[in-house]
């Protein structure tokens, strides 16, 4: 239980296009009452929603620093434009917070100064991580879709890396060019007027036969079903995961991190953990098959309710 | 500018080297590469053939080893490297930085290619590539207009290439777990998308219905054509509409774009397509070799001859035109 207890916490980026004043506000919230180490601020999705949080970024930064918490900053996911990569190369020459890159071009910029690395890096081996360590990188958030013997195989390859995984929030699955969001509006990315901010939970997309699927969020894809690993901490901490990410969904944030705290603190029974986050995010189903190997859309209930069917 | 071809068959190899291929691309039988479809692919004694084939017709010959190697499993990587450049491969087209960093160190003199799946979008990703692993070409992913490319072109010191004809991912491409989100099977891992494994058709009323996994991809009414259910090309409803949310089923054709790509400084054309057998293959590298080989205002009845070929015979010209985003 030593161990659990070491753990630590990381608020993801908001994906999502949130009114600035609730962005703003979310934060507050989160510095204040949210048992997080550290938050990771800054927009991943679009370069088009930059200036929405610009205004309120200063003093975002400092509510959560005064609350203790590291901040970092977030990067693009996508860079294809030249204002993409100078903003990103501007952003590292002058701050003094850490960045996380979250594509190659981040990568280049961020050499030999520390930063962390975002779960939409591809790290699927212990190779690439070591790489990345030896390029400045002191924490790296796998992918979510890697499996646990994955996991279990880098974290075991390179025990002074810090590694982190994707515990909660819908998946991010896919991103382009092209904006799907704005197009299922009439409209096109270079004229969106921003349509993504009216979803700030993503625009659900169902099949024909009307079953929940995935989401929009601008030029980004997500799972309809929320990703939750909460009933394998355990197994995680003992494979050497130091810290626990959960991407903002549009719910208590603060009642979902408290949650995790206190499963990994041992004061909550992971069974009950995961009911009380149905109940915490009772938009989306929980899904937890990246992690065993199978499709990430669907729910693997703990195996060690069946051992315990059996006789010792 | 190059030719570079795809080849899923040593069938398909000798068809593309004898209609004129600059380049056959192509690889193992197993998950290194990002076409790991059931029937296709080369054993190392077929490679050793296609290879000597094609050194004897002037022809290159890259191996594409662009899958994301397992955790615990790189040595099955590593060895199709070995393989590969103790075979005479011209070139390995590579996606993962960790068997990057392999090939750059254990093998310094081997060609290094960027794979698609890489996804180096710009000149900071592509020059960190180089930097670090002396990559002498990168092909650029799908996410591009011909505008961004020249700028690209502007600020790189490596080789550009770039798809103009075949099938066409939506979605920035290595970056995609769509796929195994609904089937466990993604295109970085397994080197499948929405594998035929997983997809089901059946009658529903007066309806073909087409799945994938535990979802449904798309329904097709009487009297239309149904096609594969790939999860980016399906029908699906969005709020009060529904349709093709991500993009239409549709194949890339830039071939009418040939003069701007040149200026643009592209140095070598891909054909997607190694899953596409040997008779497409030999038809549609003769006609885009010989339309590359025409006077612009001569290339019009290839151009149109080749648009027969594309997958529903319906094309875009993708993020390589701005309007598409």
């Amino acid at each position: 239980m030593t161990d659990m207890k070491k753990t630590s916490l990381t608020l993801g980026p908001v994906y999502y296009l949130w009114n600035a004043e609730k962005w703003r506000d979310f934060h507050f919230r989160i510095a204040d009452e949210a048992p997080v180490d550290r938050v990771v601020i800054g927009e991943t999705v679009c370069s088009k929603r930059q200036h929405f949080i610009e205004p309120h970024l200063a003093e975002v930064v400092e509510r959560l620093e005064s609350a203790g918490k590291t901040v970092i900053l977030s990067t693009l996911a996508l860079v294809t434009l030249n204002r993409e990569s100078k903003q990103i190369r501007e952003m590292a020459e002058v701050s003094e917070h850490l960045m996380e890159a979250n594509d190659l071009s981040a990568l280049a910029i961020l050499k030999d100064k520390p930063h962390t690395i975002g779960p939409l890096v591809n790290v699927y081996n212990a190779p690439t991580a070591r790489l990345l360590a030896s390029r400045g990188a002191t924490r790296i958030c796998l992918p979510p879709e890697l499996p646990f013997s994955s996991v279990k195989e880098i974290t075991a390859e390179l025990p002074d890396i810090d590694f982190e995984v994707f515990a909660f929030g819908r998946m991010p699955l896919a991103i382009s060019a092209r904006c799907a969001h704005a197009r299922s509006k009439g409209k096109i990315k270079d004229n969106c007027q921003f349509v993504c901010g009216e979803d700030p939970d993503g625009l659900p997309v169902r099949t024909l036969d009307r079953q929940s699927f995935l989401a929009l969020n601008g030029v980004q894809t997500v799972s309809h079903a929320c990703q939750s690993l909460l009933g394998e901490l355990d197994h995680l901490v003992e494979a050497g995961v130091r810290s626990f990410r959960l991407s903002p969904q549009d719910c208590d944030m603060v009642a979902v991190a408290k949650l995790h705290r206190a499963v990994l603190d041992g004061a909550v029974d992971a069974d009950a953990g995961v009911a009380k986050l149905r109940q915490l995010y009772a938009a989306a189903p929980l899904a937890n098959g990246f992690h065993h190997a199978k499709e990430g859309a669907v729910w693997v209930a703990r195996t060690r309710s069946l051992q315990a069917a059996w006789p010792a | 500018m190059e030719l570079i071809c795809p080849a899923g068959t040593p069938a398909a190899f000798h068809e593309a080297v004898d209609a004129g291929a600059d380049a056959v691309y192509c690889g193992f039988r197993d998950e290194t590469n990002a076409r790991n479809f059931p029937g296709l692919n080369f054993s190392r004694e077929e490679l050793r053939e296609a290879i000597a084939y094609a050194k004897r017709k002037g022809t290159q010959t890259f191996v594409a080893l662009n899958t994301f190697m397992r955790a615990g499993a790189e040595e099955i990587w590593y060895k199709g490297a070995a393989d590969a450049v103790a075979l005479g491969a011209d070139a390995l087209i590579l996606a993962d930085f960790g068997l990057m960093a392999h090939v750059a160190e254990k093998y310094p003199e081997q060609r290094l290619h960027v794979s698609v799946q890489a996804s180096a979008s710009n000149p900071d990703a592509i020059n960190f590539l180089v930097d670090a692993f002396n990559a002498q070409r990168v092909v650029l992913p799908r996410t591009l207009t011909i505008a961004d490319i020249a700028r690209i072109g502007k600020n790189i010191r490596c080789e550009m290439e770039v798809f103009v004809f075949g099938g066409l991912c939506v979605m920035a491409e290595g970056r995609c777990s769509l796929s195994s989100y609904a089937t466990g099977k993604s295109p970085n891992m397994n080197g499948v998308c929405s594998p035929a494994s997983h997809v089901r058709y059946r009658k529903d009323g007066g309806e073909l219905v087409s799945e994938l996994g535990e979802f449904t991809i798309n329904r097709f009414p009487a009297g239309e054509a149904a096609g594969y259910p790939t999860l980016c090309k399906g029908r699906f409803d969005i709020a009060d509409s529904n349709g093709y949310a991500f993009e239409d089923p549709v194949s890339l054709d830039v071939m009418g774009e040939l003069e701007a790509l040149k200026a643009a400084g592209v140095k070598a054309l891909k054909i997607e397509g190694r899953q596409r057998g040997k008779a497409y293959v030999a038809e549609v590298v003769s006609t885009m070799k010989a339309a590359l080989n025409s006077p612009p205002d001569r290339r019009a009845p290839l151009l149109a001859r080749l648009r027969t070929m594309s997958e529903g015979q319906k094309t875009t010209s993708g993020a390589y035109e701005k309007r598409w985003r």
